[in-house]
């Protein structure tokens, strides 16, 4: 720089640029400590935060989990018929928005990837105020999302997301989880497969490669085990690859005669597909009929895998032709918005928003410290699970678990499984301490 | 002199206007922190990545292998050290350009499509290691996070573990939001002009010879191999502090940092902002991040808010047409977006700047100033 030529005008030019600079950091961190609570709603409204899959291996589930958000938006506003409000036993809500704000809403794509996924959280968070985010439909994705609420105050009600670890492990404070875990499957499968089958069986494992995969498997293999059936093998394969033939070859001469698919979404379908036309259920092993399971799956599962799925068994948090008035009510409502039956996706995710709703007029705060305690040890009913708990000790929500088959002869492309067994909340109650992990503090400052 | 003074001027008009995002910014909705920190630390990326593909002349499409790496290394040190984000960054850039020197050692025998290719295979092979082979390191797919039961050495040896998990922070100063942009910021000013100061040296000129002919550099008796591993290395420890700040302002490490998809995404930005400038490479990544950010963010109820001033007919029917374009479908408007400027653009962003600024100036602009604005070509 020239300082020689320096006069009075370029003087006072460049030294109000430099102030304006200096100065200006100031006025972006003096307001955020106004608040009493992380994003705490001042006007007429109050922002929800979907965080879904819109693309990646999940993504059928997310768009319909994505549909019943808008829809529990429109319900919470006191628009449409209401849905599960009417049946919704224990509730708060009076159909006026959350504490008399208008709930609006703002949505994320996860890509089914962390990253994207924290991206996207924050940024509903820190542009759009979110004062709580839900969604998931991948358990990495799940509690990558869950940390980040932590982190940054807000609460998150997770989506689909079956991991053990969501509530196990990884579990936070600010973290809500509706949808079952992998234990409550293997608890409530396991008797199921040893009537059906046997309990001598040898069974394989494929697994799709992160926290869910790993927990079902080991769930499933516990479970299974404990009745006498033997693992001949666990094989990891990547989360979203399209063939599955390189895994399954090997399957008939490892001396098993179970194959258990611990995919899902688009991976299952695909996988599930390639075993049958492998004609692996056509086949004989150790003198008994080759068998498939798929521990979790869901009717958007079912219907890519057309027919491959009948007579498949597995696990679900709920299904639409559920005999009670929740059901009935959201799969009515859901059905005259849409055209076609909900997802369990779907009912997990309207679900966790009601119930978020109903802990916000219950504690009478948006204030993640008072929501936290509306909902811990809540007990509800009318909801399309039956009685529930959000059991206090790792936010996890106890109630009935399904097992289901794919029907053998559908009535239509929506009816497709049939509820074998509905297995009662105390068979697939567990000690909150086995899984190890720690709530920690509740956090409510950005 | 008069060069040096111009880049003077051009680095504080860079700072100026990286420094002030959080102002112009505001109008297009993406003025909060984890967008702007996200266009910062992409920024220095895709410096780094022109500095071995716009100056030096190679295509690698491998580069988010460095990323990830930094990335891990910045976990572990917050894990097993403190959660200062200093040594983090150091060990992030440190470690990302050991691991430079190691795979362009081997990449660098070959050029031309031959050492993309084999980059890319170095860079699929750490993925995989990341994702499956390695996960007590890397914990896989779900990615390398903090946990309360962390050690932290260091931290412990001063203060007593609180209770949560403490926020990673910069000299006792807590690193989040505005303060992790404006951290970001400094550093990429400061990669900036330390890019510069390469491109204006001795060894800047020594890259652009060896991509505009290297058979005539070793002709004329230059050993070459020395530069093109020192820029690979430079390129490569650019990306491992970018990885190290995507931890320090998110303390969390997935393996889908290195996947291939990633690598390519930093060539996008390289061409779509302009290969072989300075400004061009940040240009690019800001507006692919400004993409992934905010088109992917809408939906059809905010589309209908958007053309409600039409009547209703007409709204529904534009809401239909762009519909395919948002949400989900960014990546549609991105692959638009990459081709009009692809074919109308060749140099990117930057060609457009300087076309509409000759058009101002309504003369050909000087032999000496083409040849300062584009000094690779």
């Amino acid at each position: 720089m020239n300082f020689d030529k320096m006069n009075r005008r370029i003087f006072l030019r460049s030294s109000v640029l430099a102030g304006a600079g200096l100065a200006m950091p100031t006025i972006f961190t003096s307001r955020a400590w106004s608040q009493e609570f992380c994003n705490a709603p001042t006007g007429s409204s109050v922002v929800l935060g979907f965080n879904v899959p819109q693309t990646g291996p999940y993504a059928e589930e997310g768009k319909d989990q994505l549909k019943a958000y808008q829809l529990a938006v429109k319900h919470l506003n006191g628009e449409g018929d209401a849905g599960m409000l009417n049946t919704f036993k224990g509730s708060a809500l009076k159909g006026n928005g959350i504490l008399g704000k208008k709930v609006e809403y703002v949505t994320g794509d996860t890509q089914t990837k962390s990253d994207a996924a924290r991206a996207s959280a924050t940024r509903m968070i820190e542009r759009d105020k979110a004062i709580m985010v839900s969604g998931g439909s991948s358990s990495g994705v799940a509690v990558a999302v869950q940390s980040l609420c932590q982190d940054m105050g807000v609460i998150f009600m997770s989506g689909l997301t079956h991991s053990n670890d969501t509530t196990g492990k990884d579990k936070k404070a600010n973290g809500f989880r509706h949808f079952f875990n992998a234990y409550m499957s293997g608890q409530a499968i396991a008797p199921v497969l040893a009537d059906a089958y046997g309990k001598d069986r040898r069974a394989y494992h494929l697994t799709a490669d992160y926290t869910w995969g790993w927990t079902q498997e080991e769930s499933i293999k516990n479970a299974t085990e404990a009745l006498g059936w033997e693992t001949v093998a666990a094989v990891r394969t990547p989360l979203g690859a399209a063939d599955f033939s390189q895994y399954i070859t090997p399957v008939l001469n490892s001396g098993a005669d179970v194959l258990i698919l611990n995919h899902y979404g688009n991976d299952m379908v695909n996988s599930l597909r390639q075993a049958v036309q492998f004609g692996m259920r056509d086949k004989q092993a150790n003198g008994k009929n080759f068998e498939i399971v798929v521990p979790l799956f869901s009717e958007l599962m079912a219907q890519g895998a057309g027919d491959a799925i009948k007579g498949i068994y597995g696990t679900a948090n709920w299904d639409w032709q559920l005999d009670n008035d929740g059901t009935k009510a959201f799969t009515k409502s859901f059905g005259e918005e849409y055209g076609t039956p909900p997802s369990q996706a779907a009912q997990t995710g309207y679900v966790q928003a009601l119930l978020y709703a109903n802990a916000c007029e219950m504690a009478g705060t948006f204030n993640p410290e008072g929501v936290v305690k509306a909902l811990e040890g809540f007990e509800f009913d009318g909801l399309g699970n039956g009685p529930t708990l959000y059991r206090a000790a790792d936010h996890q929500c106890f109630k009935p678990v399904l097992v289901v088959q794919g029907k053998e002869s559908p009535r239509d492309k929506y009816d497709l499984l049939q509820v074998v067994k509905e297995v009662p909340t105390d068979v697939v109650t567990y000690d909150p301490s086995i899984f190890g992990g720690e709530l920690g503090p509740v956090s409510s400052k950005c | 002199m008069a060069i040096l003074r111009n880049d003077l001027v051009r680095l504080a008009l860079f700072a100026l206007v990286i420094l002030t995002m959080p102002i112009w910014l505001a109008p297009i909705g993406a003025a909060y922190p984890d967008l702007m920190q996200k266009i910062a630390i992409y920024g220095i990326f895709a410096i780094g990545f022109n500095i071995l593909f716009g100056m030096t002349g190679y295509l690698s499409f491998g580069h988010a292998a460095f990323l990830g790496v930094g990335s891990y290394a910045a976990v572990w040190s917050f894990k097993l050290l403190t959660m200062s984000v200093i040594p983090a960054v150091l060990f992030a850039v440190v470690v990302a350009g050991l691991f430079a020197a190691v795979i362009g050692f081997v990449s660098l025998r070959r050029s031309g499509i031959y050492f993309s290719i084999l980059t890319l295979a170095f860079a699929q092979m750490s993925y995989n290691l990341a994702y499956s082979v390695l996960t007590p390191i890397t914990n896989g797919e779900t990615g390398l996070q903090l946990a309360l039961g962390d050690p932290r050495i260091l931290d412990r040896a001063f203060t007593d573990a609180g209770s949560g998990i403490p926020p990673p922070n910069l000299l006792g100063e807590e690193l989040s939001g505005l303060s992790g942009f404006f951290f970001c910021a400094a550093l990429l000013i400061l990669c900036f002009y330390l890019a510069m100061r390469i491109d204006r040296s001795p060894f800047g000129m020594m890259l652009k010879a060896i991509k505009s002919n290297q058979t005539r550099m070793a002709y004329t008796g230059f050993n070459t191999r020395p530069y093109t591993l020192a820029a690979f290395i430079i390129s490569g420890m650019y990306a491992g502090l970018a990885g190290g700040l995507l931890a320090a302002t998110d303390p969390l490490a997935g393996a889908e940092r290195m996947q291939w998809t990633a690598s390519g995404e930093v060539v996008l930005m390289t061409i779509l902002g302009g290969v072989g400038t300075l400004v061009g490479p940040v240009v690019g990544a800001g507006v692919i991040k400004y993409f992934e950010n905010i088109f992917s963010a809408f939906h059809e109820a905010k589309l209908h808010e958007a053309f409600s001033f039409l009547p209703d007919g007409l709204e529904n029917f534009f809401v239909t047409i762009t519909a395919p374009f948002v949400g989900e479908g960014w990546h549609l408007t991105l692959g638009v977006v990459f081709m009009l400027i692809v074919i109308f653009l060749p140099g990117g962003l930057m060609e457009g700047v300087r076309k509409i600024r000759n058009a101002f100036t309504r003369k050909p602009a000087s032999r000496e100033e083409t040849g300062r604005l584009a000094p690779a070509e």
